[in-house]
């Protein structure tokens, strides 16, 4: 579905050269859901923009739906549907006239334009928006409408950029629920970007990090947190002397990593905490330190990108993107 | 190719003049300015004599083909201004991920412009008729044309205009209200240069519009041979060729 490689793209601000991107490969097989995930002014964006045709590459090439966005990007906008992270109908236009126009726009005819409009409205729970101007819509119900302005020509790939930052929880959720039900029933291909990491955590089926215009980090979210972050197990002992002997015991164990104590409490990282607990308990017992409670916590994929980068994805959240 | 290209245009201009038939009282307005001018401005001119350049006509034979000039300035000038606002929210971003032809897109966006110029063109010609403005329908239309080729072309360089000065858009408001007015005053459309001092003169020859509202008051008297009116055609296609070529490579750029 998507095939890029070593896109790259320099802006010029000031006369000072930002890479925003520098050199992105990426393979993207039909049917996927895929979340980039970085912080705010990683590239993510302005990847997006490439692989839809809405920026030129500085260099580097990409094949989006069997399209190279250089040489034929109508081909590409004709296959592709791109919810934007700003709303995508015009403030003074009514929500069943965009709809219809953007149905023309990709080639149906006036009749079926109307006939898709309907069909989305009623989908999306857009019917009694319909003669409303989009400006008076709520932040929801506006995204609502990205969605059905996206999917009017039925596209077998679907690029969402932020989709759903900037809304309520329940607005969230809702979005989502539309999303997963309309992917289910059109068999779409879906790449999008987000900042939120429960977002990508739970919806996508690949993660892939991007930090700095690059890609870091590229699987699947147990993956990642296996082979990237790890399980942290936590063991609480005694004493102070105790919790030395459990640290020292720790580090003997084949599988674990970044082990360490403070106070009473002894910190370990494994790639699974269930199956290495047992195996744990039993070197501790043999050593015969004594443990009083014994946890393992599953890693969230901010734990792979403290991994990666030593900085976390939620205080890095704050620098702006460029364009 | 061509037919497709039609039917962009066709789809943009739909799309652009829905809202002015969803809401018919925002017309009212629309119609009221030019009418301001003929009735505020055109009494002044009965005052003076000697702007009848062509044959010996009322003042408005002169001053009908200005005020249209200067709608048809005013109005595709400022017509990036809706492009700003659709840059700022996402909705042009949109019909560029669309396969939607950009220099349709650019002429579609225009034309609404031209079709509220046209009606503005009609009402202003019915109300000077009694006042003794003489009609040369053919002229008139032939007139018209050459309009409708330079809104299109000044269109699409205010919208190039709004996306270079996207996001701010600070640029768009400082360089159309700088040039605005000299593009107004420096081409004899409503005083004419002829009494003004050399510079002004000379001014008045480096400006399109000159040639553009020489060409029109020929053309609205129903005279066709004049090779003034060659120049006026030439100008206003110069400025549509150059306009379109801009508009289209600056979307093509990235917004």
């Amino acid at each position: 579905m998507i095939h890029a490689r070593d896109l790259t793209k320099r802006f010029t601000v000031k006369k000072e050269t930002v890479e925003a991107v520098r050199g992105i490969d990426l393979d993207v097989e039909p049917g996927g859901l895929v979340a980039f995930l970085g912080p705010n002014g990683a590239g993510k964006s302005t990847t997006l923009r490439m692989l839809t045709t809405l920026l030129p590459a500085t260099s580097g090439s990409a094949t989006v739906a069997g399209c190279d966005i250089a040489a034929d990007p109508a081909g590409v906008r004709r296959r592709i549907g791109y919810i934007g992270q700003k709303n995508s109908a015009g403030e003074n236009f009514r929500v069943r006239d965009e709809l219809v126009t953007q149905g023309e726009c990709f080639g149906l005819t006036r009749a079926d334009a109307k006939r898709r409009a309907g069909e989305l409205l009623e989908l999306l729970s857009l019917e009694k928006l319909a003669k409303r101007t989009s400006s008076t819509l709520s932040g929801g119900q506006r995204r609502r409408l990205d969605i059905a302005l996206g999917l009017i020509h039925q596209p077998r790939l679907l690029f969402l950029d932020e989709p759903s930052t900037g809304l309520d929880p329940q607005s969230r959720a809702d979005i989502w629920g539309h999303i997963l039900r309309l992917r289910e029933e059109h068999d779409m291909t879906l790449f999008l970007t987000t900042h939120y990491l429960e977002e990508a955590d739970n919806m996508a089926e690949r993660v892939i990090i991007v930090d700095h215009g690059r890609v870091i980090a590229d699987g699947t979210a147990q993956q990642l947190k296996s082979d990237l972050a790890g399980d942290h197990i936590t063991l609480t002992v005694r004493d102070l002397p105790e919790a030395a002997r459990a640290a020292e015991v720790a580090e003997r164990i084949a599988t674990a990593v970044d082990t360490g104590s403070d106070g009473m409490t002894v910190r370990l990282r494994v790639p699974r905490a269930d199956t290495a607990m047992p195996e744990v308990l039993r070197a501790m017992e043999t050593a015969g330190v004594k443990v009083a409670a014994a946890e393992g916590v599953r890693p969230s994929l901010d734990d792979v990108f403290l991994s990666l980068t030593g900085r976390s994805l939620r205080e890095s959240d704050t620098a702006d993107a460029p364009a | 190719m061509a037919v497709s290209f039609v039917r962009d245009t066709k789809i943009m201009f739909v799309r652009e003049f829905a809202p002015v038939l969803r809401e018919p009282f925002g017309l009212l307005f629309t119609m009221a300015q030019p009418l301001l001018f003929l009735f505020l401005f055109g009494p002044l001119l009965g005052g003076t004599q000697g702007f009848g350049q062509v044959g010996e006509g009322s003042p408005w034979q002169w001053f009908v083909p200005g005020i249209l000039i200067m709608m048809c300035i005013t109005g595709p000038m400022m017509a990036g201004y809706f492009l700003l606002v659709e840059l700022h929210s996402g909705s042009m971003e949109r019909m560029l991920v669309t396969p939607l032809n950009r220099t349709a897109m650019l002429i579609g966006r225009t034309l609404k412009e031209l079709v509220l110029l046209l009606a503005q063109a009609v009402l202003i010609i019915v109300l000077a008729l009694p006042m003794g403005f003489e009609l040369h329908p053919v002229g008139v239309l032939a007139g018209l044309v050459v309009l409708i080729v330079f809104g299109v072309g000044l269109g699409a360089l205010s919208f190039a205009l709004a996306i270079a000065s996207h996001p701010g858009g600070e640029l768009f408001y400082s360089i159309t209200q700088t040039i605005m007015f000299p593009l107004i005053l420096l081409s004899g459309m409503l005083l004419p240069l002829d009494f003004g001092p050399g510079w002004l003169q000379a001014l008045g020859a480096i400006n399109p519009v000159t040639y553009i509202v020489d060409a029109e008051r020929l053309l609205f008297s129903g005279v066709f041979g004049d090779v003034s009116v060659l120049y006026g055609a030439l100008a206003a296609g110069l400025v549509a060729a150059i306009g379109l070529a801009v508009g289209t490579r600056s979307m093509r750029r990235g917004v």
